[in-house]
C-alpha cells in the first residue's frame, strides 16, 4: 500500500467533526474517485492528504511513514496538489508556475536551476501545452489553466497526485483531456485520487471509487460494484439511472453513463 | 512575449537599473548652494578610503561628507527598505494594494517619535522611541492575530485587521500626545517629523539605521523563492513544501526592521513602499527572486531623485513625505491605466 489512511477525524477548533472515523487505501496506479454532494467533507479530506489539515485522530501513512512526522517539504516530495483552476493575485506567467513545482526539492535559501528548468519544460510537453509557456496565466482558458497545474504538479516529481474536482467547470473537450492525462499518468505508476461531482468520470478514469456521505466514507471498490441506480439515488437524493450502451470501436464495447431523470410530481 | 524567468534581458534591465543608480549618486553630491566640483566629490570620497594628500578646502570636506554623504545614504536605505518591505509584504499578503505601514509600523513608529517630543528627548532618544514603538505596533498586531485568527483559512485576513486597529489606536494616541503637546516648539516639530524629511540626518543616523536594513535585506533576499511560493497562495505554498508559518515569521521580522529603522530617521514617508513594487513588477515580472532586487535598486533611486528635488527645487527644505505623496498618487493613476492586465 502506497498510502493508508487509518480512522482519521478531522475538526476545526471547537466545531463538529468535519470528517470522521474514515479508513481507505490506494496502491501504485489506482485513481481513486471521490463522489459525493456539496459539503460532505471531500475537500476536507484531501486537505488532510496535503498536510493542510491536521488531523485530530488516526494516521496516514505513506510508503509506511507517519505523514504528521514529515516536513511540508518531505512531505511535498511525496503527495502534489492540484487545486481548482483559481486565479492568482499577481500577473504570473506559466512557466513561473509551473517551476513553482520545484520548491520542495530546492533548499531553503536557493533558487531553481537550469536543471529544474529542464523538468518544467518536460513537465509542460507532457500535457501538451509547451506552447503557453509564457503566456499569462490570468489570460488562458480554465481548460488551459487546469493543465498548468497539473504541469506543476508533474514537476514536483511526486508519485501520488491529489486532484481537487480537476473537471470542474471545463466543456466536453477539455474533461476528457484531463481524464486522458489522469489515465496515462496513472498507468506509468502515478496514484491519483481525485474528488468530482461526475459519477461518470469514474467509469472513464478510475479504478476505484469512495463514495462519501456526512465525513464518512460509505462505500469504497471498483466503479463497477459501487456506482448503481440506488447508491447515486441515495447521494445526490434524486433519482439516477445507471445505463450501458454498446459502442462500436471503443476498447471496452459497452459503456456506463449515469443519467439524473427529472420526475416531476405528477407524473409519479 | 516576454520571459520573465531566467533571460539575459532581465540581467541586462538590472545591470541598466544600477548604472542608473550609480549616475544617480554621484550626482546628488554636486547638488546644493555650495559647488563642490566632480573630481573633488570623488576625491574626497576615495580619501576616506586611501591616504591622499588634501588638495580640498575643510568646507569642501564638510559638505560632502558631514552634510551631502549621510542625506544621500539615508535616503537611498530608506527608499530601499520602504519598497523591499513593500514588495514583500505584497507577496506575502498576495494583495499588489498592500503598503509597508499595514501592520502599523508608522503609526508606532509616529507614536514614539512624538512622545520623545513631548518628553524633550534628545534626537537620538526620539528615533530610538520611535524604532521601538514601530516594533511594538507590529507585535501588537501580530499577537492580535495569533489570538484572534482561529484556523489557518483566514489568519493572513485576520493579520491585515490586526494591523488596522493597532494602527487606529497608535493614530489616537499620537492625536493625545498632539493634544499635550506646546503648541509653539514640540506641536510644529511633531507635524514636521510626521511629514517626513531627511534634512536631519548625520552619519550616526546613518549607522543606526544600516544595520537593520541591509541585515533584513539579507534575509529577504535569502527566502526570496520561498516568498515567491507563499504570492500564490498559502495553502498552495504548503503543498509544494513551504515552511509558511516560519517564512511568514522572517518577512514580518525583516520588514518591520527594516520600516522601522527607516522611518525612525526620516519620519513618515509614504507612497514608495506602494509605488516602486508595482514599477518593478511592469519591468521584471511578478517573481520575487528577481522583484525584491529591483524594488530595492528602484526604490533607493527614486527616493534620492526625490530626496534632490526636496533639497534644492527652493530655497527652504520641502519635506520629503509631501513630495512623495504629491508624485505618487498621480502617478499610481498613471500606472493604473498602463496595466491593462494581470491584478485579477
Amino acid at each position: 500500500m502506497i498510502l493508508s489512511v487509518e480512522d482519521i477525524s478531522f475538526a476545526y477548533p471547537r466545531r463538529p467533526d468535519l470528517i470522521n472515523g474514515i479508513s481507505f487505501s490506494v496502491d501504485k496506479g489506482d485513481v481513486l474517485c471521490l463522489l459525493g454532494p456539496n459539503g460532505t467533507g471531500k475537500t476536507t479530506l484531501l486537505r488532510c492528504l496535503l498536510g493542510i489539515n491536521k488531523i485530530k485522530r488516526g494516521r496516514i501513512r505513506i510508503g509506511g511513514r507517519d505523514i504528521s512526522e514529515m516536513s511540508a517539504r518531505e512531505l511535498a516530495r511525496l503527495v502534489a496538489y492540484v487545486p481548482q483552476a483559481a486565479s492568482v493575485a499577481f500577473p504570473y506567467q506559466v512557466m513561473e508556475l509551473v517551476i513553482m513545482g520545484r520548491s520542495p526539492h530546492l533548499g531553503v535559501m536557493s533558487t531553481p536551476t537550469e536543471k529544474d528548468m529542464e523538468i518544467a519544460r518536460s513537465a509542460l510537453a507532457r500535457t501538451g501545452i509547451s506552447h503557453l509557456q509564457y503566456s499569462l496565466f490570468s489570460e488562458i482558458s480554465g481548460g488551459e489553466r487546469q493543465l498548468v497545474l497539473i504541469s506543476r504538479a508533474l514537476a514536483q516529481q511526486s508519485n501520488i497526485l491529489i486532484m481537487d474536482e480537476p473537471t470542474a467547470s471545463l466543456d466536453y473537450g477539455n474533461q476528457t483531456r484531463i481524464l486522458k492525462i489522469v489515465h496515462e499518468l496513472a498507468s506509468k505508476g502515478y496514484t491519483i485520487i481525485m474528488t468530482t461531482h461526475f459519477p461518470n468520470h469514474a467509469f472513464l478514469a478510475c479504478n476505484k471509487v469512495a463514495i462519501m456521505k456526512k465525513g464518512i466514507i460509505a462505500a469504497i471498490g471498483s466503479p463497477e460494484e459501487i456506482i448503481t441506480d440506488d447508491s447515486l439515488s441515495d447521494l445526490y437524493t434524486t433519482d439516477i439511472k445507471v445505463v450501458s450502451t454498446k459502442v462500436r470501436g471503443m476498447l471496452s464495447e459497452e459503456v456506463k453513463v449515469c443519467v439524473p431523470l427529472m420526475t416531476l410530481e405528477a407524473a409519479r | 512575449m516576454q520571459e520573465h524567468v531566467h533571460n539575459s534581458r532581465l540581467s541586462h534591465k538590472i545591470l541598466l537599473l544600477l548604472m542608473a543608480l550609480t549616475i544617480i549618486f554621484f550626482t546628488s553630491f554636486l547638488l546644493g548652494r555650495y559647488q563642490v566640483m566632480p573630481d573633488m566629490v570623488i576625491t574626497i570620497l576615495l580619501s576616506k578610503i586611501i591616504s591622499l594628500p588634501q588638495t580640498w578646502t575643510d568646507n569642501m570636506e564638510t559638505v560632502v561628507l558631514q552634510l551631502r554623504f549621510p542625506r544621500i545614504i539615508a535616503a537611498l536605505l530608506v527608499g530601499g527598505a520602504l519598497a523591499s518591505s513593500g514588495a514583500a509584504y505584497q507577496s506575502l499578503f498576495k494583495n499588489p494594494l498592500v503598503s509597508p505601514a499595514i501592520l502599523g509600523v508608522s503609526a508606532g513608529a509616529g507614536f514614539g517619535a512624538s512622545l520623545g517630543m513631548i518628553l524633550y528627548y534628545p534626537w537620538w532618544g526620539i528615533q530610538i522611541l520611535a524604532f521601538l514603538f514601530a516594533l511594538l505596533a507590529v507585535a501588537a498586531s501580530f499577537l492580535v492575530s495569533q489570538i484572534f485568527g482561529g484556523s489557518s483559512r483566514n489568519s493572513m485576513t485576520v493579520l491585515i485587521l490586526g494591523g488596522m486597529v493597532i494602527s487606529a489606536l497608535f493614530q489616537a494616541m499620537l492625536s493625545c500626545v498632539k493634544y499635550l503637546a506646546d503648541p509653539l516648539d514640540t506641536l510644529p516639530a511633531i507635524t514636521f517629523w510626521l511629514m517626513g524629511g531627511l534634512s536631519k540626518v548625520t552619519n550616526s543616523d546613518v549607522l543606526f539605521a544600516f544595520f537593520p536594513i541591509i541585515l533584513s535585506c539579507i534575509g529577504l533576499y535569502l527566502i526570496r523563492w520561498q516568498v515567491n511560493v507563499l504570492s500564490i497562495g498559502e495553502e498552495e505554498a504548503i503543498t509544494l513544501g513551504v515552511n509558511v508559518n516560519l517564512m511568514r515569521i522572517i518577512v514580518v521580522i525583516c520588514a518591520t526592521l527594516m520600516t522601522a529603522a527607516a522611518v525612525s530617521i526620516s519620519g513618515i514617508i509614504g507612497w514608495v513602499g506602494l509605488l516602486i513594487p508595482h514599477m518593478a513588477r511592469m519591468l521584471v515580472g511578478p517573481g520575487f527572486a528577481l522583484l525584491l532586487p529591483v524594488s530595492l535598486i528602484m526604490g533607493s533611486g527614486y527616493l534620492l531623485m526625490v530626496d534632490n528635488v526636496a533639497r534644492n527645487l527652493t530655497a527652504m527644505e520641502i519635506p520629503l513625505g509631501i513630495l512623495t505623496a504629491l508624485i505618487g498618487a498621480p502617478f499610481f493613476v498613471f500606472l493604473l491605466s498602463k496595466v491593462k492586465r494581470g491584478w485579477t
